[in-house]
């Protein structure tokens, strides 16, 4: 099966050369050829791990403590606006 | 003094043979000459560290006694350290100050290490060749042709090269054992859960394992008693209770069952590295310990479950470098980062989950069931760490799965979460250094600390224990 890539550059967020498109298309097509080998191997009945010490449901009492001040939160930001993180706007008017 | 190991630098501390600012500049001083042939370090944080060595020696005479008062260490640049620049090696997090610390290194501070600096890695830990570092690749201290492997790179080499007493490292699968291997030292990969995440850049969750990496088995227990343990901050650690790793190192081997697995001496492992290994496995067994063949899942489809769950993981943990809260956009990634995220979002798109991650989980399910019944039969496994020697720089250009091939003997044990150390056992004919690894059952760090302790107190005396890089 050929993979969509430009699709799976969409919903990874990159932004691809077509110099990048092309190679990864390769790539992407060797690596999935290589795991396909998994299916040599039965798993029926087999239930999946997801956590490999066995712990489940870890919880804790839900309180409030002290953490990174805003100033600190900000500190990384590129864009900042009155204490807030700025952002590209994602709706268009209407 | 550099030189020292971690148990020699607390004695020379204490007996007042050396301050740690005296001790701490020999290691800033070490890094200055020798860091421009290994690039070993993305960050060397030198005032830092010498106002902390002086605080030390200042805590030192009041009498302060802490397990690792003082001692000068290096930390991979994924862990998270107050006010420093923490990259992960890539130019995404070019500029990142990180805010807060990491429980490993607040835990490394909180015990009285000076820290010295961020050593280099492969890029968000994608590798084991510390070669797709956005910085430039690591060398082998003990050939700079060569590549220290990875992703711990720069760890592996700074503590190899003495530019430390000793440093930590996190694996994924191999990123701990694989370059300790490549680099002749310690290299420990505690159970999943033992050492707390929380601050360190996220790799492959489900498999993220930090770690030492010294000069010695029993400096890699001193370490582990500091980090180990559970912590609020991250949930997948454990809450069962920490040992004291340096307890068992001594104790007798006599009886100790080792399982050896033919699928591990792979077609294609370098000769000398099979050798060595053998050669090591008889020492063990001239020591006390009985030799079982046993049959093991064929590593082989480790490789497979390994690329399908990490680059998975990895699509979705980086998807929150987005340049808006902190660091560069998206653009910055460099091409193995790029690669791996493709695939993962691939793997994980709709329509694939079952066919790839789901499919991936159930043989880890397998996987983990088969080491099970293994040590059923033998306490350890033992294997050789990575197929080859260390490889020379330039051998990962147009290898798409590179990392992932290299380290197909470590991955089964990360898959299923095992304690696992790489101890040195010599050297190939061409000087560079032969790793063997000793795996354990989930939470077996003290035996497994044991049977590396007991092979490298019974082999002080053979020749090439006294080899070091030189630079």
């Amino acid at each position: 099966m050929k993979i969509n890539v430009p699709h799976v550059a969409k919903l990874a967020n990159l932004t691809l050369s077509d110099q990048e498109l092309k190679k990864f298309e390769s790539q992407l097509q060797e690596t999935v050829d290589y795991v396909e080998e998994l299916n040599e191997v039965d798993t029926k009945g087999v239930e999946s791990t997801s956590q490999v010490t066995g712990l489940e449901n870890v919880l804790r009492e839900d309180i409030a403590k002290p953490s990174l001040s805003q100033e600190e939160a900000l500190s990384n930001a590129k864009d900042t606006y009155n204490g807030f993180f700025k952002v590209d706007a994602i709706l268009e008017d209407e | 003094m550099n030189n020292l190991n971690l148990k020699q630098a607390k004695e020379a501390l204490k007996n007042k043979k050396i301050s740690s600012y005296e001790l701490t500049k020999l290691c800033l001083e070490t890094i200055e000459k020798t860091d421009k042939k290994l690039n070993a370090f993305v960050t060397v944080t030198n005032e830092l560290a010498l106002k902390s060595a002086k605080n030390a020696d200042n805590s030192i005479k009041n009498g302060v006694e802490l397990p690792l008062l003082g001692i000068p260490i290096a930390i991979k640049d994924n862990f998270s350290a107050k006010n420093v620049r923490t990259t992960a090696s890539s130019k995404v997090l070019d500029d990142y100050i990180s805010p807060f610390d990491s429980t490993v290194v607040k835990k490394l501070k909180d015990a009285g290490a000076v820290i010295l600096g961020k050593t280099n890695m492969d890029a968000w830990a994608h590798g084991s060749s510390t070669e797709t570092s956005d910085y430039g690749p690591t060398r082998n201290p003990w050939n700079t042709n060569y590549l220290p492997g990875g992703s711990s790179g720069g760890s592996a080499a700074s503590v190899a090269a003495n530019q430390c007493i000793a440093a930590i490292g996190s694996e994924t699968a191999g990123s701990i054992r694989q370059p300790a291997s490549w680099c002749g030292v310690v290299g420990l990969k505690p159970t999943y859960g033992r050492v707390s995440r929380y601050g360190v850049v996220a790799m492959g969750s489900s498999l993220d394992s930090p770690g030492p990496i010294t000069k010695t088995v029993e400096d890699s227990a001193q370490i582990l008693n500091v980090l180990a343990g559970v912590d609020e901050m991250d949930a997948t650690t454990s809450p069962l209770p920490v040992r004291n790793y340096t307890h068992e190192l001594n104790k007798s081997i006599q009886g100790l069952k080792i399982g050896i697995s033919d699928e591990y001496f792979i077609k294609g492992i370098d000769k000398e590295v099979e050798e060595k290994v053998k050669q090591a496995i008889k020492k063990l067994e001239l020591l006390g310990a009985k030799i079982e063949k046993i049959k093991l899942f064929d590593p082989k489809y480790a490789i497979d479950v390994y690329t399908i769950i990490q680059r998975s993981e990895v699509s979705s943990n980086l998807a929150r470098y987005d340049g808006i809260r902190f660091g560069n956009d998206r653009s910055s990634f460099a091409e193995e980062a790029k690669r791996r995220i493709m695939f993962g979002t691939y793997a994980l798109s709709s329509g694939y989950y079952d066919q790839y991650y789901n499919k991936a989980q159930q043989v880890r399910t397998l996987i983990i069931e088969d080491f099970n019944k293994a040590f059923k039969k033998v306490d350890v496994i033992i294997a050789p760490t990575s197929p080859s020697l260390a490889l020379p720089v330039g051998a990962t250009k147009g290898e798409s799965m590179f990392g992932e091939l290299a380290d197909v003997l470590v991955e089964p044990s990360s898959i299923a979460g095992l304690a696992g150390i790489n101890i040195p056992v010599g050297f190939a004919k061409n000087d560079l250094p032969v790793g063997m690894q000793i795996i354990g059952p989930q939470f077996s760090e003290s035996l497994v600390l044991n049977v590396a302790n007991q092979y490298e107190i019974n082999t002080q005396d053979e020749k090439w224990r006294n080899l070091t890089p030189s630079l």
